[in-house]
């Protein structure tokens, strides 16, 4: 369910990391209890995000909650697919339904994060 | 065969647009008796049309019933308990709809000249000193068209008083159990929001409060009682630490009908916060106001208050402009007038101990109702409850029915459902905001409206999760019209089946 090459944060955000380039996106606990997902809102591509601020922020039928950069840098990419179909987001939260792309600009910050078996045990000790 | 076009209790309605026929109007203008004019000429040709495309022509009496069938399609305070959490969905009195409604206040034009205004006048003065007693706050502005304006407004009362100290600053602090507006509230002023978490308690925690005050908070906006329905019993501790490092306290007013003639968040160290008239002072709300969130703060923030402000001098009324420091017009005229007419005659009609028993019953009424619904749903946050009381879906989850799928039942059972899945620190929130309006009859007859449901997800889940089911329609699609909105009309569209 969560892969091990992930590193994950207890807002329940995630991030792969490939090079200098971090993926982000939500985790499918994220997905399920926010339910529905109606709209996206992503920073700009260049935009400097900070580790642990606002990233941006996702809007289910429920609610709007913000998701919170689990690492620094400046957006490369954002995942246009989301756009149109922000369900992509209940179905695929793992893969092609990520968020961003930011170039790391503290790489040293990924260590902190928590790994999938951490955020496993996280979530269980929440039931 | 009796041919019946429509029954007493209409299932459905067309939209005006619908039943419009060419020529009709439900208007009569008098004969001219001016000269007539040429708009073209008078206007010029581009500005000037003969009709509007698509808009609807009906007669009067189709209007008319078109409008009232819809009304009887509501569910209203006047029909039964709204127990909205967070909205306080108390009873309208009647005596505030006479009093707004008598002919010198309705007729009233905000360009009268002063001396004519002297009776709308004396009633904001008094109203103002009424809130500063309540509050135990120095001034109050009613400005503010309803509590996010009035948020914004003493948000940015905070910046100028900060500014005129030569920082503004940079960020607020915003709890995690506080009023949804709070953060987009501080966004608009220009500051940066910064969440803390709730002990678990549901209180701000002051050793987090004391690590997280530093030089670049402005201040720390905190509802109280926060949104869980508790008491921050450290509202003085907290109000220290920030004074301490130059920092100010907002209290977001919106549960003052927990504290009204009880406590007075003057008293505990609060430097500027709103009201809602529309909620604690008993104004018709929801549907989209009209409301109204007059601001009061401690003297050193007055001089900023917007303009006019309010004069007596010669022993009459004048509006006062001439204030250097002050953030200027936050809204057109005087505030909703009509709003501050009802407030004042309902505190009038209370009176102070009447205001007190209001806050008494309002706590008492959610406790009692906490106290039933205890043993048939989760109670996530242990504090004693004051004017609400938030319980979680776990157990109903657990079995296949969530939160919103009891709040749908509850229709079925003739109520208006609590609020849904907020504040979000408790997992599939119910919240419950009773007031002190209604009687043990009908807070019993609530009472087992919520126990039956419980027991139907023992035994049904399906049952609760398909609901309402005695409604006009049935469950609408949430996700379909929030993710693909149709927000109006255009000719040739054929109604949704």
């Amino acid at each position: 369910m969560y892969p091990d090459n992930f590193r994950y944060t207890k807002e329940h955000e995630w991030v792969m990391v490939d090079g200098d380039t971090g993926t982000i996106g939500i985790t499918d606990h994220a997905q399920s209890e926010l339910g529905d997902i109606v709209y996206i809102d992503m920073p700009k591509a260049g935009t400097i995000v900070e580790k642990g601020k606002t990233l941006g922020s996702v809007e289910s039928v429920k609610a709007v909650s913000d998701v919170y950069a689990p690492v620094s840098g400046e957006v490369i990419e954002v995942n246009q697919k989301l756009a149109g179909g922000p369900e992509l987001l209940n179905q695929d939260p793992h893969g092609a339904a990520w968020l961003v792309k930011i170039r790391l600009s503290t790489p040293d910050e990924v260590g902190q994060l928590l790994t999938a078996g951490e955020y496993q045990e996280y979530l269980g000790a929440q039931d | 065969m009796i041919r019946k076009t429509r029954p007493h209790i209409t299932q459905n309605e067309p939209l005006l647009f619908e039943i419009s026929s060419p020529g009709k109007k439900g208007y009569q203008l008098p004969e001219l008796d001016v000269p007539a004019v040429n708009a073209s000429d008078a206007l010029g040709a581009a500005n000037v049309r003969d009709g509007i495309e698509g808009f609807p022509e009906v007669s009067e009496v189709e209007a008319i019933r078109h409008f009232t069938r819809l009304s009887t399609w509501n569910y209203a305070i006047d029909l039964g308990l709204y127990p909205l959490g967070s909205c306080t969905m108390k009873y309208n009195p009647r005596v505030n709809e006479l009093v707004a409604r008598l002919d010198g206040l309705a007729w009233a034009h905000p360009y009268q000249p002063e001396e004519l205004s002297q009776g709308a006048m004396e009633i904001m003065a008094r109203l103002e000193s009424a809130l500063e007693e309540i509050t135990g706050m120095d001034a109050v502005t009613l400005q503010p068209a309803a509590g996010a304006h009035g948020e914004l407004t003493g948000i940015l009362l905070i910046r100028a008083a900060l500014e005129a100290g030569g920082n503004p600053r940079k960020k607020i602090l915003v709890p995690d159990s506080a009023h949804g507006t709070n953060p987009a509230t501080v966004t608009m002023a220009g500051y940066v929001v910064e969440n803390i978490q709730s002990n678990d308690r549901g209180m701000v925690d002051l050793e987090t409060l004391e690590r997280v005050v530093d030089a670049d908070v402005a201040a720390l906006m905190l509802t109280n009682p926060n949104t869980l329905g508790v008491f921050e019993a450290h509202i003085v501790e907290a109000a220290d630490i920030l004074h301490a490092k130059g920092a100010l306290l907002y209290m977001d007013g919106a549960n003052m009908n927990a504290l009204m003639g009880i406590a007075r968040p003057g008293d505990f160290g609060v430097d500027v916060m709103h009201l809602n008239l529309h909620k604690t002072f008993s104004t018709p709300h929801g549907g989209g106001g009209p409301g109204a969130g007059p601001v009061a703060v401690k003297k050193h923030l007055e001089p900023f208050l917007p303009t006019p402000r309010l004069k007596r001098a010669a022993n009459r009324w004048a509006f006062d402009y001439d204030r250097p420091r002050s953030l200027g017009r936050v809204r057109a005229f005087h505030g909703n007038f009509g709003v501050l007419v009802r407030a004042l005659a309902y505190i009038l009609a209370c009176g102070g101990e009447g205001l007190k028993a209001v806050t008494m019953d309002a706590v008492l009424n959610a406790t009692y109702l906490r106290k039933l619904l205890e043993p048939y749903f989760d109670l996530p946050k242990s504090a004693p409850s004051m004017h609400e009381v938030v319980f979680g879906d776990d157990r109903q989850a657990k079995l296949g029915a969530r939160n919103v799928d009891i709040a749908k039942r509850l229709i079925d059972y003739g109520f208006h459902p609590y609020t849904v899945s907020f504040p979000m620190i408790v997992h599939g929130a119910m919240m419950i905001e009773p007031t002190e309006t209604e009687s043990k009859r009908e807070l019993d007859l609530f009472a087992d409206a919520m126990i039956s449901i419980a027991r139907e997800i023992e035994t049904d889940p399906k049952q609760v999760a398909s609901a309402p089911h005695l409604t006009r329609t049935s469950r609408v699609d949430e996700v379909t019209a929030a993710r693909k909105p149709v927000v109006r009309w255009r000719p040739g569209a054929t109604p949704a089946d």
